[in-house]
Formats: structure tokens, sequence, C-alpha cells
């Protein structure tokens, strides 16, 4: 039976794992490798690493810590921030990414979902789409690390990213980021009935209730957090291990 | 020295990686000299299918594989590589494969959430010293098509996706492995060891 995932998510900044409230006031926490390796041993299913800085300078570094991480971690893992074109596609997934996510530059041209998709293959396309209900209150797109309302609905916009070629969806709620009050079950559960690839609930993780929440129905095929699983609040070990015991199919660790 | 082949598509630094962790000698190569003197081959694969087989066209490496592959010498398709290995995949069109196995790729059906990604069961079919030890551990699968062999007796694993899907074939010195091997932790290093061990 297919499992459910539980990802670490890893904002890498100039080299270093960050994490922020609301994408703003970044901290600095471990070594991205050291780390990476960390959570495979203790059960992640899969890693996200995130390049927040997305500047040209920056990205060797970051395309080092892929690389070095490929040597080190046995478990599947995406890169996102900063993609914008197929060669840095091409790029991402030469230096050992399995996936790779686009945000922002989806938005402003949806074909780079489309060309990467057929270029290689729907299964490493992941649609990840910052959400917000806005002042008009009505759930919209968001862009640019949180900071623009594109005015898009999320319901259309991910259906329209599954038709062209997506094959996953992350779906990260901004107001529920970081504030470690759950994951955003409306939000997240209406877009898995509206398209038919996986689904990966972000943003709002505080304790091991709001992963059972967000999974037991079994609509949503994974939760992906940071900073509980960085500053140790949750081990990924007891997670599993409580989810399991809770009914959720999950890989359990020896 | 296990051969990596590349043709310009897939993350074969993974594979290689792993490879070289578990203590196997190999080599990242489109050189058709140096999968002639291999002691086997692992072709790997991430991407599509058509995109695939054009590449290996363009490489001029089937005939050197079909060689290679006939004269005995283990073979391991890993995902896409595996499926290569049929004669036909439907993946957006309708798309010749290598024809070294009987069955087709196909597209699961529109019920169940595709890709197929995560980490799913293997079910043993048929017993094989490759898969020693494996039975009903998990495995990591990324994958919008999967394999309808001829013949169930080329089955080893089987994975449950609404429907079985066929997770580790063989048939005599060909190998495949649907779900990513060199991404599925300890259990995928061990199936990685099993088939390096065939050539020691």
């Amino acid at each position: 039976m297919l499992t459910k995932r539980i990802i670490p998510c890893l904002d890498v900044n100039k080299g270093r794992v960050v994490k922020g409230k609301k994408f703003k006031n970044l901290v600095d926490v471990e070594d991205p490798v050291k780390l990476a390796k960390f959570y495979s041993d203790e059960g992640a299913d899969e890693l996200v690493f995130y390049d927040i800085t997305a500047s040209n300078e920056n990205r060797d570094i970051f395309l080092n810590v892929v690389e070095k991480t490929a040597q080190e971690v046995y478990i599947p893992f995406t890169i996102g921030g900063g993609i914008r074109t197929i060669d840095d596609f091409t790029k991402v997934l030469r230096a050992g990414a399995d996936k790779v996510s686009v945000n922002s530059a989806a938005v402003k041209n949806p074909k780079i979902i489309q060309e990467s998709a057929l270029k290689f293959g729907r299964q490493c396309v992941v649609l990840s789409i910052d959400a917000k209900k806005n002042e008009e209150g009505f759930w919209s797109v968001y862009i640019n690390g949180g900071r623009v309302d594109t005015k898009m609905d999320v319901l259309k916009w991910a259906k329209e990213g599954e038709r062209l070629g997506a094959g996953e969806i992350v779906i990260n709620s901004i107001d529920t980021d970081g504030v470690k009050d759950g994951y955003d079950l409306f939000i997240t559960k209406e877009i898995a009935k509206c398209v038919n690839i996986p689904v990966i609930a972000s943003g709002g993780a505080g304790k091991k209730e709001d992963f059972l929440k967000v999974l037991k129905d079994g609509s949503i095929d994974g939760a992906l957090a940071a900073s509980v699983f960085h500053y140790g609040e949750i081990k990924i070990k007891a997670l599993k291990e409580y989810l399991y015991e809770n009914d959720v199919a999950i890989r359990r660790i020896k | 020295m296990i051969a990596i082949v590349d043709y310009g598509v897939g993350n074969l630094k993974s594979v290689y990686k792993a490879l070289e962790k578990l203590g196997f000698e190999a080599i990242i190569t489109s050189k058709e000299e140096e999968i002639n003197q291999s002691k086997a081959i692992i072709l790997p694969g991430v991407g599509a299918f058509k995109d695939a087989m054009d590449h290996l066209i363009e490489s001029g490496l089937i005939d050197c594989l079909k060689k290679n592959v006939k004269e005995g010498k283990p073979i391991l398709g890993i995902c896409l590589g595996m499926q290569l290995f049929y004669e036909k995949s439907y993946e957006d069109g309708a798309w010749n494969g290598l024809g070294l196995l009987e069955g087709e790729v196909v597209r699961f059906e529109d019920q169940l959430k595709v890709p197929h990604m995560g980490w799913n069961d293997l079910i043993e079919g048929v017993k094989d010293e490759i898969g020693k030890d494996i039975n009903g551990e998990y495995v990591y699968f990324v994958h919008s098509y999967y394999v309808k062999p001829k013949r169930k007796e080329e089955v080893l694993f089987w994975t449950n996706y609404g429907i079985e899907v066929p997770a580790v074939i063989r048939k005599d010195n060909i190998f495949g492995m649907q779900f990513h091997p060199e991404k599925s932790g300890e259990t995928g290093m061990r199936l990685l060891k099993n088939f390096g061990e065939l050539i020691k």
C-alpha cells in the first residue's frame, strides 16, 4: 500500500539552512547536508531543498549542496527556488535532484510546466503554490515569496498546473506558515478534490496532531514541515509511529 | 566494473554514488568500448519514454546494448530504463522500445492518482537471489506508466497501487526495477548490492 510521506523542507541561504516566520526574519539553523542525512536516518520519506536566495552568485553554492547531498543521502529530494528555465531543470537534475519545483516562474510563464514535463517526465515537475485568502476574501495565488497577489484563483491554477503536466502539487498556506497552528485543511483538501495528482500540505505544522489531521482521511499524500523538525520539537521517527498507531499508512523505521 | 549508460537523460549521479558507497567500481559512460568492457550494465532513466528512446537512438548505443545483453551480461533497467526493455509504450503516443522483453508500457487508470509517487511495499512473486530477504519492505516509486508483461513468471516482486504493478522483473540476465533503488534507503541499497554481486 502506498504510504503517506513525511517531508522535511530545508530552506537554504548561502549554503546554510534557515527558517523564518511568514517568509521573513530568517534565522540560521544548520548545515544542509548534515541535516539531510540526519532526517534520512530518522525516516524522512523525502526532502525538499529550497533555494531562498536564488541570486546568481549563490546558485553555484546551492548546486554544490545538492550534489553533496546526493552523495550522502539515498532518499528522493526535490529542489525549488529560482527555477525559471529548462536549463535550470537540467542543472539541478544533473546535480542529483529527483524532482524540481516551480512556483513564481510557472505563474509568469506556464509553458515551463509543459516543456519540462515533456522533456523530463511529469513525475519530476512539482507545482508549488503559495496561497492566501486575500483582502477580497477569496483564495488567491501569491508569488515572489508571498509578496505579490496575482489575483489568480488557487483551485483554477492547481487544475491548470495539472493540465500542463505537473506531477505533484505542494500547497503552502502563507497565513499558517511558521505559525505552528496546523495546516490549512480547507484549501489543501479543496485542491486534493479538484486534481488527480499527489497533493502535499505545507505550512503550519506545530505538533503531531497537525500531521494526523491533514493525513488521516487519505486525500492528502504527504505533509511538509521545516522548523518543527529543525528545532527537534517533533522527531520524525516518533511522529511516524504516532501516525501508524492512528491508522495512517506509513513507512515505519526499524 | 559496472557501466551506467549515459544517454542524455536521467539522474546518473545518484546511481553512481550508491554503487560507489556499496564498494562497486562504476563508470558513467556513453562509449561503446567501455560498455563492452564492463561486467554489468545499468540503464537508468528519468523522463519521458519517447525522449529517452530518441536519445538512445542518437547515442548509437542500441546495437551495443543488445549485443551485450545477448552475450549474457547482467543489465539492470531502473524506472524508465526498465520500461525501455519492453516492446512498446503508450506514453503520450505509441512508441517502440528495445524489445528485449515481451510486454507493453501503459498508463495507470484515471481513477488513481497519477503519478504513483511515494513509498510502497514489495510483494514477492517469483523467488530469486536478487530479492533475498526483501519481502514486505518499502521502496520509492515515481511513475505514471507501468509494465504489463506478457509473462508473470518474469516478475520477482509486485507492488499494489489499486492494481498489481510489476516492481522487480527478471528474465535471465535482464533485470528491471520500476522504483528507484538508489533512492530507496537501505532496502534499495540491498537490492543494488544483490545485483552488483552477480558479477563477482
